[in-house]
């Protein structure tokens, strides 16, 4: 795919000079594009003057860094341990079955990615579904359908 | 820029709006009333910030934006009751507020003075219908803020109120009265040990990096607090970042280092926020930059994001990913002391351990060392969670006892039922069983029964809760987060996940419980990094204590707790069972049979446990057994 | 003088300097320890874990190949705890390891298969998962099977560090990490420059040349064929450690003999295309630098180094000297020259190289390597696979009486056979260019300057009317340096010669793989490379334009040096290739049906 170039080289010449710059130049990107494409990997490993293979090897470490795009409505269920033993993991199923995708899957319409998080560290509000900036919380699989309903 | 002379004023000024939130004064100026809305992430969830526009429109329509004050603060700790608005200077507090509550709140409580009791926290209630400070409450009566001390006291966007209430005082008596030494020998006698997991003496690791020779120095914050269910570091820099950047600004003198780095999840987004704006205003006023206080002494600091990499908090993994490097540890020696960030000497540590260096400074090693337990000094935050009434963030002297930490803080245990154990220390830590209940919560006390402080993450679990499955879901996150450099922990923690798997699966087979064992040792004794091996933990301490229920699980096939779904089947109550029908048609595979109104059965053997019927009874006679 | 230390491992006190490490010091006293990813100086990571030890006051044990003495430390490597772990840990290691061990291309040469044997692994207790990796095998030269990878990244390490090169790392992260190429894509759309220096880097059988033993035995059955085989120098000073012979024992003779065992109609020696490179660069060499060509021109007989020029430092490639390397030209000559002479039609021809080289498997698909669309070089295959063939048909190596070089070759100078050590072609180069320039032989034939370890090597020669500036450097990381420095004007040559593997072709990619004990013990690069050394001082011939067949070759076809027939058939041209392509992502993906 073209991406913007222009907006991929800000984000390097930005961050070039300091020092360990990788990580907060995936971190724009991810921002920027939703996801890190090769092509931008390409630039970056050319600016940065080191081998692509480190950048994927990074970007792979980390788990916030995707290679792919993710959905319009990316899905989290927090699976830490306040939200786990509350029943989360059932909260996730009834996600999956609705959307018809596992998590770390994105819809075929691009609609929906599900993601299984860490602790979102709402655990006052265990257990704790998040779509893009919203958060529910104290849920019961039920509540589910109602919610998902809302984002179309 | 701001002379020290322009931050007293400051202090000053602002120091009437503090002072009446503890009572201190009834009013400042023409304000007499501050509205405290809770915007730590929790309630942020919750909705708190449309709280403040509706408390911020509703005060501007009733002309009283001069005279009632909204304060965004940070966590006040009781989360399950958020959002929290706290009104001074009564002090009222009340929980559960939604934003459709907040004209209630002006007309009743702002402008006529009638507390709405509906939305008081019950607990501050009397039986009287009088209402009572909200530090009388079971939950904040034996705690000690000491590390959280300005957390929802103080709105953490703005310098001043930090200021007002002795910031960056300490910086100030150890620019202008102390040597590097002095420093040191302070932290050191007051025994603080470090807050993110392993407890090192925060002093030593400051004399070892002053020790090291070489030109730059740098001073850093591990923010990464990966434990799932913890969230004390994330809490304190939302709610008093500058108490960060102070402690930093005095590692740096104390060592002789200008340059700091803070690596911090990029999962904490408002903590983000709040750090950098908090770094600005530091900047803005001199604190941070070039010559700070006029004493000479440089130092500066920036924010470094992680990226969802839980091994990141192993300082040398913590160190490479700020290198921007995959956050893979390495063998210490070299120390970070030695040789840390771009080669450096690099002193690290977490923010809970920051937090309390301006206190101790400013109150001395002696005041710090009274506080806890001999040898675990001051106070520990802790954050309560999984099957507990009170979730949220608590901080108590090291020491207290578990007990007071869950019954009398936490309110005890849901819905009736039984205390089972109580997890410590996230991935690397263990359960500590009810007979222990009374165990000091301390570093060497929590060592000595198989687990450990952790970073503080404390989750409390019931009868419902089987233990191979609570050491199969850490051992599945660690598998996870394994960096997967050395073969104990990339290659020993899959396969002891693989046996829990098939044990919670009824496919354990004999000398599973052995195999467990053996390689739990092996990674202990020799994963490369720390969290490698801290790895088995769980699996050890839930062996320990509730062997029995591993052994039920492999010998007899059964889940004592009933919580693993292979090893239970569906029943109907006949008593209950009505014979409406609804779980008959409700099945996917056709297992259960039954004439109407009478009641029915399933077939165990085509029975996919999938739980549908559960669901749907309407009766609640179909159950997990 | 560095300070010393004493420390007591296992009772024993020693004193060693301060700046060793656990492993190094127990080495030194001759205490043995085991490892598996540490390689001196490249891979110190300290990730394998079988070279724990205890070491006193230490709560876990310690890894001692990166652990650092100190002043009155107490160790203990033959303790139960030990012993248990890192048995324990081999056998985690084995639970993830493809052990199809018989059928392995590094059975009996197997760095995990010894440790298994050495610490008495028996049955395997902790049986689990194994991701099933797609095997890499679209490479011209490098086959990659992440089924037998153990992670210790020594390949990555000499990718990136020594060769500078970087095109694998290590990728995912836990269970899941693995050691490859970006998206799954092959080494074939990468920069990899096909050196095999991760081959010998790889202490088990994840990665292995590209096999080209059975389109050898499938010729040689080829009654209609003319089977004709050539080696390169460095092979016959390796050869033999594939038959238990000494490290640095020079096997030409017997060699030559296995050859024509295995059906070969002529074996002929690449030297010969050794000599011939040195009348065509020598000739080029002194008309760069009296008509004003591109200076420095760099050497191009390594097509690892060639193509890491193209990929890396493609301003560089007027500097490269349009010869092909020697064995394609030997290939060109024999298809043309050879073939008119011995009345043979050059399609006929089936010419096999013998090289301690996997790039050149990569050379001879080179759209450019062909005469009349007929390819110089038929086949490639390393010294390893020629000892495979050899031990397939049964040939006792060992006490093989030797025998010559077929005619009308014959045998080569002296010169073409040091083209398998570092620095090697400059001095032959040096030996024809300086005779010629002063018009009688050399007083002193060997240019020491350009022999030894060091990664660059600079030297100056006063020649009538010229003094003349050369560098020499191994190892594309080497290259990089010397490069940079050119680039920046820093220094400046008249020549260069590169050889993309450290220590030029006798420690080349397709080498015999010493064990691990051999490597810790000996120099392998100094014992292979006096083998060549000796071999030159016993030839009669020692200057590559003395010799008598590339006397008659240009006398009879293809008239002087640099002529319109050498450049037809004996040079070539290069290619600006990209790093990453734009459409790498649509590559085949390893393990994709193509």
């Amino acid at each position: 795919m073209a991406i913007d170039n222009e907006m991929l080289m800000n984000i390097i010449n930005k961050n070039k000079d300091n020092n360990g710059a990788l990580m907060q130049i995936l971190h724009d990107v991810q921002d920027s594009f939703g996801y890190i494409p090769y092509e931008a990997q390409k630039v970056i490993a050319e600016e940065l003057n080191v081998p692509l293979s480190e950048v994927y090897g990074v970007i792979t470490f980390y788990s916030r860094f995707t290679l792919n795009p993710v959905g319009k409505y990316k899905v989290g269920v927090c699976l830490g341990t306040a939200c786990y033993v509350k029943g989360s993991d059932k909260v996730l199923e009834r996600i999956e079955n609705i959307l018809k995708i596992k998590a770390g899957e994105t819809s075929a319409d691009g609609l929906y990615s599900i993601d299984a998080t860490r602790c979102v560290g709402a655990c006052g509000l265990a257990p704790v579904m998040t779509i893009n900036e919203d958060v529910y919380g104290k849920l019961v699989p039920e509540d589910v359908d109602k919610i998902l309903a809302k984002y179309k | 820029m701001k002379t020290l002379e322009q931050l007293e004023e400051i202090r000053n000024k602002y120091k009437q709006f503090t002072d009446m939130r503890t009572g201190e004064s009834a009013n400042a100026g023409e304000c007499r009333r501050q509205i405290m809305v809770c915007c730590g992430t929790g309630c942020t969830s919750s909705k708190s910030p449309k709280i403040i526009e509706a408390f911020e429109q509703e005060l501007l329509k009733n002309n009283l934006d001069k005279e009632v004050k909204v304060i965004k603060t940070g966590c006040f700790g009781l989360c399950a009751l958020g959002p929290v608005v706290i009104v001074y200077p009564e002090g009222i507090f009340y929980s559960l507020v939604t934003p459709e509550d907040v004209p209630e709140i002006v007309e009743e409580h702002i402008i006529k003075g009638n507390i709405v009791k509906r939305l008081v926290y019950s607990e501050t209630l009397n039986d009287d219908g009088s209402v009572k400070a909200f530090g009388e409450v079971g939950f904040y009566k034996k705690q000690m803020r000491v590390a959280l001390r300005h957390c929802g006291f103080i709105n953490p966007e703005n310098i001043d109120e930090y200021i007002a209430v002795g910031g960056y005082k300490a910086l100030e008596k150890v620019l202008k009265s102390m040597t590097r030494e002095d420093v040191i020998k302070e932290v050191k006698d007051s025994g603080l040990r470090g807050r993110g997991g392993g407890g090192f003496p925060t002093g030593m690791k400051w004399q070892f990096t002053y020790d090291s020779e070489g030109g730059e120095k740098y001073v850093a914050c591990n923010a990464d607090e990966g434990d799932p269910g913890a969230f004390m570091d994330r809490s304190v820099l939302e709610g008093d970042p500058n108490t960060v950047i102070e402690a930093m600004a005095i590692a740096g003198y104390a060592v002789g280092a200008q340059r700091g780095f803070v690596y911090i999840r990029a999962e904490y987004p408002i903590a983000v926020k709040r750090l950098e704006n908090a770094i600005e205003q530091a900047r803005e006023y001199g604190i941070l930059g070039e010559n700070i206080f006029g004493t000479g002494f440089n130092f500066d600091m920036e924010i470094r994001l992680g990226a969802g990499a839980f091994v990141c908090g192993e300082e040398t993994a913590l160190i490479h990913s700020i290198e921007g490097m995959r956050g893979e540890p390495r063998p210490r020696p070299p120390f970070p002391a030695a040789k840390g960030i771009f080669g450096k000497p690099t002193v690290l540590n977490n923010v809970e351990t920051y937090a309390n260096i301006p206190v101790i400074i400013l109150n001395g090693a002696q005041w710090f060392k009274n506080l806890g337990t001999e040898k675990s000094a001051g106070t520990k935050v802790f954050a309560l969670g999984g099957k507990i009434n009170n979730t949220g963030l608590v901080e108590v002297p090291m020491g207290t006892p578990l007990r007071e930490v869950i019954y009398d803080i936490g309110g005890g245990i849901p819905n009736g039922k039984k205390f089972k154990a109580a997890q410590t220390g996230g991935p690397s830590g263990g359960c500590i069983p009810a007979e222990l209940i009374d165990t000091p919560v301390d570093f060497d006390s929590l060592v000595s029964i198989g687990s450990m402080m952790g970073s503080g993450g404390l989750i409390v679990m019931d009868e419902d809760n089987c233990m191979v499955d609570i050491a199969k879901f850490f051992l599945e996150f660690t598998v996870d987060e394994s960096c997967g450099k050395c073969p104990p922990c990339r290659i020993g923690t899959k396969r002891m996940l693989e046996i829990l798997k098939r044990i919670t699966e009824g496919k354990g087979q004999d000398g599973d419980i052995e195999k467990l064992e053996t390689l739990a040792k092996t990674i202990k004794d020799s994963a490369l990094c720390g969290l490698g091996q801290t790895a088995p933990n769980p699996i050890l301490s839930t062996l320990k204590y509730f062997r029995d229920e591993y052994e039920a699980h492999v010998y007899e096939k059964r889940c004592p707790a009933g919580s693993c779904k292979a090893l239970l089947s569906i029943k109907i109550d006949p008593d209950v069972c009505k014979g409406c029908t609804v779980c008959a048609k409700t099945c996917p595979v056709s297992a259960i049979t039954g004439e109407r109104k009478q009641a029915h059965f399933i077939n165990t053997a085509k029975c996919i446990k999938c739980g549908a019927c559960v669901e749907k009874c309407p009766f609640n006679a179909i159950s997990f057994k | 003088m560095m300070e010393k230390v004493k420390i007591i491992i296992d009772g024993k006190i020693l004193e060693v300097p301060s700046d060793y490490t656990v492993l190094k010091a127990a080495r030194m006293a001759h205490i043995d320890i085991p490892t598996l990813c540490y390689m001196e100086g490249i891979n110190e990571i300290g990730a394998c874990r079988m070279c724990l030890v205890e070491v006193k006051g230490a709560r876990a044990l310690q890894a001692s190949c990166v652990y650092p003495v100190r002043e009155g430390m107490e160790v203990y490597t033959n303790t139960q705890k030990v012993r248990t772990a890192r048995k324990a840990n081999l056998e985690l290691i084995l639970s993830n390891h493809d052990r199809k061990c018989t059928t392995c291309v590094r059975s009996e040469n197997c760095e995990l298969q010894r440790l298994a044997k050495e610490l008495n692994v028996g049955d395997i207790p902790f049986e689990g998962e194994n991701i099933n990796y797609p095997i890499d095998n679209l490479s011209a030269s490098i086959v990659r099977d992440n089924n037998k990878c153990i992670v210790c990244r020594r390949c990555v390490s000499v990718c990136e560090k020594v060769q500078t090169t970087g095109v694998i790392g290590a990728k995912n992260r836990g269970f899941k990490t693995e050691i490859g190429v970006p998206y799954d894509k092959s080494l074939k759309d990468t920069s990899c420059i096909m050196c095999g220096q991760c081959i010998q880097a790889c202490p088990v059988g994840a990665l292995r040349e590209k096999e080209h033993i059975e389109r050898v035995w499938n010729a040689l059955e080829n009654k209609d064929m003319h089977v004709v085989v050539q080696t390169a120098p460095a092979v016959r000073a390796a050869l033999g450690e594939e038959f238990g012979l000494p490290v640095g024992t020079c096997v030409t003779g017997k060699m030559a003999a296995a050859l024509k065992r295995l059906g070969f109609a002529k074996v002929f020696d690449t030297n010969t295309g050794a000599d011939i490179t040195i009348m065509e660069e020598g000739t080029e060499l002194l008309d760069r630098i009296n008509n004003g060509g591109v200076l420095p021109m760099i050497t191009s007989c390594s097509p690892g180094w060639i193509k890491f020029c193209e990929h890396y430092y493609p301003e560089f490639i007027p500097n490269l000297s349009s010869c092909k390397s020697p064995h394609t030209m030997l290939g060109a000559v024999l298809k043309s020259y050879y073939a008119d002479i011995m009345g043979i039609a050059p399609e006929k021809i089936f010419v096999v190289s013998v090289m301690p080289c996997t790039a050149k498997k990569y050379e001879i698909d080179r759209p450019e390597m062909e005469v009349d669309s007929l390819r110089d070089v038929d086949a490639v295959i390393t010294t390893r696979e020629l000892a495979r063939m050899i031990k397939e048909a049964r040939i006792d190596f060992v006490n093989i009486d030797d025998e010559p070089f077929d005619n009308p070759l014959g045998e080569a100078s002296g010169a073409a056979v040091i083209f398998g050590a570092t620095g090697g072609v400059m001095e032959a180069a040096l030996r024809t260019v300086a005779k010629k320039l002063t018009g009688s032989p050399l007083d002193e034939i060997e240019f020491k300057q350009t022999r030894g370890q060091e990664g660059i090597k600079e030297f100056e020669i006063n020649l009538p009317n010229i003094t003349l500036k050369g560098a020499v450097a191994h190892g594309t990381g080497n290259a990089r340096k010397l490069l940079d420095n050119v680039k920046s004007g820093k220094a400046q040559y008249h020549f260069i010669e590169v050889m993309a593997c450290p220590g030029g072709c006798v420690t080349g990619g397709g080498q015999p793989i010493p064990s691990f004990k051999t490597k810790n013990e000996l120099d392998i690069f100094s014992l292979r490379a006096n083998a060549l050394y000796e071999e030159d001082r016993s030839l009669p011939v020692r200057y590559s334009d003395d010799n008598e067949f590339v006397k008659k070759l240009y006398e009879e076809y293809l008239g002087e040096p640099n002529s319109h027939k050498a450049h037809e058939i004996l040079h070539t041209n290069y290619t600006k290739r990209e790093k990453y392509s734009d459409d790498f992502l649509d590559m085949t993906s390893v393990g994709e049906t193509v």
